[in-house]
């Protein structure tokens, strides 16, 4: 078994990345079955899923960082409102 | 649909692939995984959640070096993409005058970063620096290690010496690419110099421009070296930069939970602008075709 002590390894950045992980196999698996074309939503560009999904995580890596900066309310808000935002992007993006 | 039948040319991505997981992905992972501990030393940590983002986030020394750094990558363009336009344009367009002007204007690429650091400490110096002196000559009190605008003149004039060269290299070779038969019928047209300039040149140059625009601001966002060397990020912090900033935390206090913390803040912002002119690097003279 490879020793991981060194990346000093939590529970909580463990199930971020395993999440992460999940979400890119999945679209990855989804485009190989059936290939979405680029297309134009409410955003201001033609977007794949994968820009889109780039798109997301980026701006919800914002929102968390605006929620500790501006609020002192639970981090989980800013997940819930992150999570929303990215199905919200997914679908009409 | 049959490009999406034959795979097989992936598979020459897997080595790139694993280095970029070796020599990035696992290190970002690692300091993901610091930013949200305390760490004490090996196999010696605390979680504390998202504590170290926000003392981060409402550190007053951060947002300093950050507007430092707005204030800086923005100058930097200001001053460089006109100052490298108009040296492109005045420079000889053949012969060996072309040939001289490439060369003395590539030498200060070649330069090691931290060589030019130490090249201006020496060139500023009010005692024995050649415009140290000089400037002291006139009566103008100068000193870059004493007061914080001499400090930022001195990082600006090492930046633009440094970097213009770049940007007059890329729209040379923007200029020096658009066919006579433009200059032609400008002059058939009557247009004038700066008609010329603004309605071939300009839009000629776009592609080499957003380039040299997204070259000058990922580097002067990433800057280090040289105001590491010339002023060590002072007077005071006048010229602590981001990097600065986060080697003092991490290397200097051993502050690795906040340090990572404060990488993972840095890197969005870089990734941001990144995405950000990447896709006006994309867009780029779609206009035309609409």
């Amino acid at each position: 078994m490879i020793n991981l002590e060194w990346m000093a390894w939590t529970a909580p950045t463990a199930t971020f990345f395993i999440t992460i992980g999940v979400i890119l196999s999945a679209m990855t698996t989804w485009q190989l079955i059936a290939p979405s074309p680029p297309r134009r939503g409410f955003l201001p560009l033609t977007t794949t899923p994968g820009d889109r999904l780039f798109i997301g995580l980026l701006s919800s890596a914002y929102v968390h960082l605006g929620w500790l900066g501006f609020t002192d309310f639970s981090i989980w808000f800013a997940l819930g409102i992150s999570v929303i935002w990215l199905i919200v992007l997914m679908r009409w993006g | 649909m049959d490009k999406w039948e034959d795979n097989r040319a992936w598979w020459l991505v897997v080595p790139v692939f694993l280095i970029v997981a070796i020599s990035a992905i696992i290190p970002l992972m690692t300091v993901v995984n610091y930013s949200v501990q305390d760490i004490f030393g090996p196999g010696q940590r605390v979680f504390v959640g998202t504590e170290w983002f926000k003392e981060v986030l409402t550190d007053r020394r951060l947002h300093e070096a950050l507007g430092n750094q707005f204030l800086f990558s923005g100058l930097v363009l200001l001053i460089e993409i006109p100052l490298g336009v108009a040296i492109a344009l005045a420079m000889p367009k053949q012969g060996w005058r072309a040939s001289l002007c490439l060369v003395l204007l590539a030498l200060p690429l070649l330069i090691p970063w931290n060589v030019i650091g130490t090249i201006w400490i020496i060139f500023t110096r009010p005692d024995i620096g050649l415009m140290g002196v000089a400037i002291n000559g006139l009566g103008l009190e100068f000193d870059h290690t004493a007061a914080p605008l001499d400090a930022w003149v001195t990082v600006m004039l090492m930046e633009v010496w440094h970097w213009t060269p770049l940007v007059v290299l890329l729209a040379y070779a923007g200029l020096r690419a658009i066919p006579e038969a433009y200059f032609q019928a400008a002059r058939i047209d009557g247009a004038s110099a700066w008609a010329t300039f603004r309605y071939i040149q300009l839009p000629k140059m776009r592609g080499v421009l957003t380039i040299a625009v997204l070259l000058r601001f990922m580097d002067s966002f990433l800057i280090y070296a040289e105001p590491f060397v010339l002023t060590g990020g002072g007077p005071g912090n006048a010229t602590t930069f981001l990097s600065i900033h986060l080697v003092k935390m991490a290397v200097g206090q051993f502050d690795l939970g906040p340090a990572a913390a404060f990488s993972l803040i840095y890197f969005l912002i870089v990734l941001l602008f990144s995405w950000l002119f990447y896709q006006a690097l994309q867009n780029v003279g779609t206009g035309d075709k609409r």
